[in-house]
């Protein structure tokens, strides 16, 4: 039972719970989608981006999806029709629930989920399904195949991703996401504790496996093979236009920013500041002021994360099918192992 | 590992050019509210100068896309010199360029014997129908107004021929 929420009634709680999660994922969203796809994709390609809408443009999503609203919701003649209209809810259902994995303070989070690694990586696989089927009830060979990739490319790029966290649950000993921000930010560098200890430089390995694997979880740019505009019309996409894409559309801004804010409870030290700052020892001496700084310091460092995925997004062109197979298993997954090594040996030698 | 530098190299420009874009500005203009002026003998629109016209259909029967309608009639003008025979001219019934065939060879501009044809970089004439784009002898002499006073000559170059 979360702390803040004991004195309030279960269907108060309940919608506390639902208005919170929608936040935390249409907000990241729509921000990552206004500061990045559109303004800072534009000013690496020398151009200003979306200006009339509002102020600098800023009111230009709510004319997308005003536009996407509006639009005729197609369903191809041949299409699995009841499987076609539920494969974006299932995608975008997979960032609700990993969302509810990341936690946001000391006590302003949504589960205190005891394997929450665990939890978190299993139903981001979920997206998978619903990318599968919306490949193959679209009744297109472009959106079959497109499906069969996106299928290929998750399954590959899962495992360094699995692999990359172990490293992280080896160090910290624990699979709690609150428990792995506390060491963290508890912890300390050869006896100097005014950093904490950020996992991303003693798991540094691990950091760069865990990035490049969510790059191609979200298939972004260079691993964006399942959507290949040019080759596959925009793949298991390719027939849905309306709301319908609206919701794909939302579940891969979401999704980026959720995975991000995962990679900095895992390796920034998500909610929390160096305890030693403030002179804290434990999670329960942490001032309640946290609940309120501990979410705007997520999502700082989730921005900073996307800013890095977007970077190399808008800078790389596309791998081949072969070549990004390749890279995955012959590349990452030897690479995460040896990393799983290394740790396992320094945390028993030392 | 060889590929690394370059994999840099390239992040580097495109933080570059981002850092470029917001301290000195984008390459590109904010069409409506500024205009880039067209560079000289751009092709926006074929203006029509009808005095010069003979309708002798050259520009029509060479045009690729059959996009020029010409119609004329034969009128008697009375003789230059006194005394003289009356001359026959050809009048201008129909002259049309239709706008949503022609793709702006510039042929018709090429072949015309006796200069009634120009090119003018006007290029905002985009019409809501179709049909609008087809545009008449008026209209096609309206475009005159903007045709551009023709560049020097080089130096040493022939002299026009009259």
């Amino acid at each position: 039972m979360n702390p803040l929420l004991a004195e309030i009634p279960y269907w108060g709680q309940s919608l506390l719970r639902v208005l919170g999660g929608l936040v935390a994922v249409l907000l990241p969203a729509g921000t990552i989608v206004y500061v990045f796809l559109f303004k800072m994709m534009s000013f690496m390609q020398s151009r200003l981006g979306p200006m009339e809408a509002g102020p600098y443009g800023s009111m230009q999503l709510f004319a997308e999806v005003g536009k996407w609203l509006q639009k005729e919701d197609i369903v191809p003649e041949r299409a699995d029709v009841r499987i076609f209209k539920m494969a974006p809810v299932i995608v975008l259902l997979s960032t609700f629930l990993l969302v509810v994995a990341v936690p946001f303070g000391p006590d302003a989070w949504f589960t205190d989920f005891e394997v929450g690694v665990f939890y978190a990586l299993a139903v981001s696989s979920v997206s998978v399904l619903g990318i599968l089927v919306a490949g193959w009830a679209s009744a297109n060979k472009y959106s079959l195949l497109g499906g069969l990739r996106a299928a290929g490319q998750l399954i590959a790029y899962e495992l360094p991703m699995v692999l990359a966290v172990m490293g992280v649950v080896i160090q910290a000993g624990t699979m709690n996401l609150q428990k792995i921000v506390v060491a963290q930010n508890s912890g300390s560098m050869f006896g100097f504790d005014a950093m904490g200890h950020p996992y991303v430089i003693s798991q540094f390995v691990g950091f760069v496996i865990f990035m490049i694997a969510i790059q191609a979880e979200l298939t972004q740019a260079p691993f964006d093979m399942p959507i290949a505009e040019s080759e596959l019309v925009s793949g298991y996409m390719t027939e849905y236009s309306g709301f319908r894409f609206l919701i794909f559309f939302i579940g891969e801004f979401a999704t980026a920013g959720v995975f991000a804010m995962i990679a900095a409870v895992l390796f920034l030290g998500g909610w929390g500041v160096p305890f030693a700052w403030f002179g804290w020892t434990s999670i329960d001496d942490i001032d309640n002021w946290m609940n309120i700084a501990g979410p705007i310091i997520v999502l700082t460092k989730m921005m900073l994360l996307v800013f890095i995925i977007m970077w190399i997004r808008f800078s790389y062109p596309r791998l081949r099918e072969d070549q990004l197979q390749r890279f995955a298993w012959k590349g990452l997954i030897p690479l995460a192992l040896a990393n799983i090594m290394v740790t396992s040996i320094l945390k028993v030698a030392f | 590992m060889a590929k690394v530098p370059g994999l840099v190299k390239g992040l580097g420009v495109t933080l570059g050019t981002l850092f470029n874009t917001a301290t000195k500005g984008a390459s590109t203009v904010q069409y409506p509210h500024e205009k880039e002026t067209p560079p000289i003998r751009s092709r926006g629109v074929i203006a029509l100068h009808q005095d010069n016209c003979t309708s002798c259909m050259l520009c029509s029967r060479s045009c690729p896309d059959w996009c020029i309608y010409i119609e004329a009639h034969k009128e008697l003008a009375p003789p230059r010199r006194e005394g003289g025979k009356p001359r026959q001219v050809n009048l201008l019934d129909r002259f049309d360029i239709d706008y949503a065939l022609c793709m702006y060879c510039g042929i018709c501009v090429e072949v015309c014997p006796f200069d009634a044809l120009f090119w003018s970089p006007e290029y905002e004439y985009s019409e809501p129908s179709i049909a609008d784009l087809l545009h008449d002898k008026s209209k096609l002499s309206e475009w005159m107004e903007t045709v551009p006073e023709a560049p020097a000559l080089e130096a040493g170059a022939d002299k026009k021929k009259k």
